[in-house]
């Protein structure tokens, strides 16, 4: 991690545009302005309600809702999406259990985290953590390695006793995202970030500004990436660099040091 | 002859367009902001047993008639709120005519208040409990319109009018494509009305709510109401065909359909060169199924090649199943001028099997979302650009260069060397 700090220094002193690896340098947005974050949560892919990394959404719910939340991924990004949920005083034993689903609607692995928890009978709360894989920003389409574009969280019970049903619980979610940068960098990227919607939100945006509906009108904070950047400039720069001064030294080491004695001066 | 009526047809169409030109503008604007208007109809139990007494002391009647007063106070303006009751007028013990007492007490429509909280005070609890045709004639007050429907069910008591199953009313409901939720709240629910308003709920994409507290009851059919008001995209219904040569051309955007259990639903997308086609479906589970599912979505060309897939399989309990697939084509240079572009068939199957005893028609509801953008050019490399990174390359570089300051060095002596022997 050292290496890359001091790659970044260098990259200033080199002069390259470096705002965009410093802003992707910090583990997550701060923008965790927790009094606008959404109370509420939809309850299909089509009224997901959209937060932002590092907000954290809470929502009032009852057992059996299958409530569904979108967030923003961007490339080099590792999101993790925790979730907590609340549950009534007196309850049987019941699983919960987070879904994280693509801007194509197709189900993403998850690396490690909880992302199935039984809560024993009484238990106060239940959470769930799903770490995703690294966004990449380009892959194959026969791949479904995880896309810069929309999230979706499915947050539900998917075991529970009759009896449980409709019972009041309050969920909370929050996505927050590690930076893997340039080891993640790959060639290519996509024209449009896979945000559903997106071929029929532009045309209508040109014509008129009205609140219509969209599908999803997701994006991060600062935009999404451009994709041209990464460390990899960096590192193949300096690596030119050090093999230029390597090439001079080995040439030195085979000339000997100064003029060589058997040049009679003025040659 | 000729003449003249040219002349009459010629002063009518300036006549219709006058008129048209006029009377548009203003009907257009009027209609827009009621066309799209979110509906809510609220549709409460006015059974006899809505006189327990077992909601924080008060009887359930009260309770609800409290929390309505809080909801009509917090109700967003652009939504039409209607009120209709079931089982507020028939005291007796006939069940045929208990089963049909079902009334509107208030409109669909802009909301007055005060009106709404007089008509609501009037209540008291009566008759039966036709949940069934009470969910019909609900949905018949929303008809019409383009924004979102709601049918927020207020019950203490499972449906007393047998053989119709509410449930399978919800469902009927759902069929019809006309994107309406219903949402269900049981006061004091035992096992066999969760299962019931469960059901109702599951079946229309809603949801369920036991409520044992007067605030809980308000809360949420505040949140039910203010749902209502979100704006979101309403789907176009289509219907595929069992082969791609019939199916139906799609544009950007998103559908509806149903699909039963075993039966295949194929569409059609044009995609010009140099443009990526992304489509994802996601077929709901609005019934009882059985606990291991699939579903398949494929793009082929005309001719039935395999271009790409997305599938997913699950098992458990589930609202939906969904997958998706990309298929970017790349542009060609060889070719001169105008290109037609592809089209490319989607075939969708699932493979849900109904739980015995349930009904498998209408179909399982899909949801199809299919987005034409400009394509990606392709990647020429794994890493970016082709650049390298990491301690490897580092001393790789290193080395070569190194190597060849070597050589270079050796290079210039040796001709030195020449140069000096001649």
């Amino acid at each position: 991690m050292r290496i890359t700090r001091v790659l970044s220094a260098t990259a200033l002193m080199f002069g390259l545009a470096v705002a965009p690896a410093v802003a992707d340098s910090s583990p997550s947005p701060s923008a965790s302005q927790d009094g606008d974050a959404p109370t509420q949560a939809g309850t299909s892919f089509r009224t997901a309600t959209e937060i932002e990394q590092g907000q954290t959404a809470t929502a009032g719910a009852s057992t059996g809702d299958y409530l569904y939340w979108s967030f923003p991924a961007d490339a080099g990004q590792r999101p993790t999406v925790k979730a907590t949920v609340k549950l009534p005083d007196t309850h049987a034993a019941e699983s919960w259990q987070i879904d994280v689903y693509d801007g194509l609607r197709r189900r993403q692995a998850c690396q490690y985290g909880a992302q199935t928890r039984t809560a024993a009978a009484g238990a106060a709360s239940v959470e769930l953590t799903c770490v995703l894989r690294t966004v990449r920003a380009w892959s194959e389409q026969w791949a479904n390695d995880p896309l810069p574009g929309t999230y979706y969280i499915r947050l539900t019970v998917v075991d529970v006793p009759t009896s449980d049903l409709g019972l009041p619980v309050d969920a909370s979610v929050r996505v927050d995202s590690k930076d893997i940068g340039g080891s993640a960098a790959v060639d290519g990227s996509l024209a449009e970030p896979l945000v559903p919607g997106v071929a029929v939100k532009s045309p209508e945006d040109e014509e008129s500004s009205s609140a219509s509906a969209v599908l999803s009108s997701i994006e991060p904070e600062d935009g999404w990436a451009s994709g041209w950047w990464s460390d990899r400039w960096v590192w193949t720069a300096i690596g030119g660099a050090l093999a230029a001064l390597a090439g001079v030294g080995g040439y030195a080491l085979t000339r000997g040091s100064g003029r060589p004695r058997q040049v009679p001066p003025g040659a | 002859m000729i003449r003249t009526q040219r002349l009459a047809v010629g002063v009518c169409a300036l006549l219709a367009a006058l008129t048209a030109g006029i009377a548009f503008p203003a009907g257009a604007s009027a209609d827009e902001t009621t066309a799209t208007a979110p509906k809510v109809d609220l549709v409460i139990d006015v059974s006899g047993s809505m006189r327990a007494k077992d909601i924080d002391g008060q009887s359930r009647m009260a309770a609800a008639k409290q929390a309505f007063n809080e909801v009509l106070d917090a109700t967003p303006e652009e939504v039409r709120l209607g009120i209709r009751t079931l089982g507020a007028n028939y005291p007796g013990d006939d069940r045929k005519t208990g089963c049909k007492d079902t009334a509107q007490l208030y409109p669909v429509g802009p909301l007055d208040r005060t009106e709404a909280k007089t008509a609501v005070a009037t209540l008291t609890p009566t008759g039966w409990t036709p949940i069934g045709p009470a969910l019909l004639k609900a949905a018949e007050d929303l008809d019409g319109g383009e924004g979102s429907k709601r049918i927020v069910l207020i019950s203490d008591g499972e449906d007393t009018c047998a053989p119709l199953d509410p449930c399978e009313v919800a469902r009927e409901i759902a069929a019809k494509g006309i994107g309406l939720t219903i949402d269900t709240l049981g006061l004091v629910p035992n096992t066999k009305l969760r299962q019931q308003l469960s059901c109702i709920a599951e079946a229309t994409g809603g949801t369920f709510t036991s409520v044992e507290h007067t605030d809980e009851l308000a809360d949420k059919v505040n949140q039910l109401v203010d749902r209502a008001a979100d704006p979101v995209v309403t789907p176009v219904a289509t219907t595929g065909a069992d082969q791609c040569a019939k199916a139906p051309m799609l544009q950007s955007g998103l559908y509806t359909d149903r699909e039963e259990f075993g039966q295949q639903r194929w569409y059609r997308v044009n995609v010009p060169d140099g443009h990526e086609l992304r489509a994802s479906v996601s077929a709901a589970a609005d019934r009882q199924v059985n606990p291991s599912y699939g579903l398949l979505l494929r793009a082929t060309t005309e001719r039935g090649r395999e271009i790409v897939r997305g599938e997913a399989a699950g098992n458990g309990r589930t609202d939906v199943i969904s997958t998706g697939l990309r298929y970017p084509k790349a542009e060609r240079e060889d070719v001169e001028g105008e290109v037609a572009p592809e089209t490319v068939c989607l075939q969708v199957t699932h493979s849900f099997s109904a739980a015995s005893g349930v009904k498998t028609t209408p179909g399982l509801p899909l949801e199809l979302t299919v987005d034409v953008v400009e394509g990606p050019s392709a990647a020429s490399d794994v890493a970016a650009f082709g650049l390298g990174r990491g301690w490897w390359l580092l001393g790789a570089l290193i080395l070569a260069g190194f190597l060849a300051g070597l050589v270079w060095g050796w290079l210039s002596r040796w001709r030195v060397a020449v140069w000096r022997t001649n």
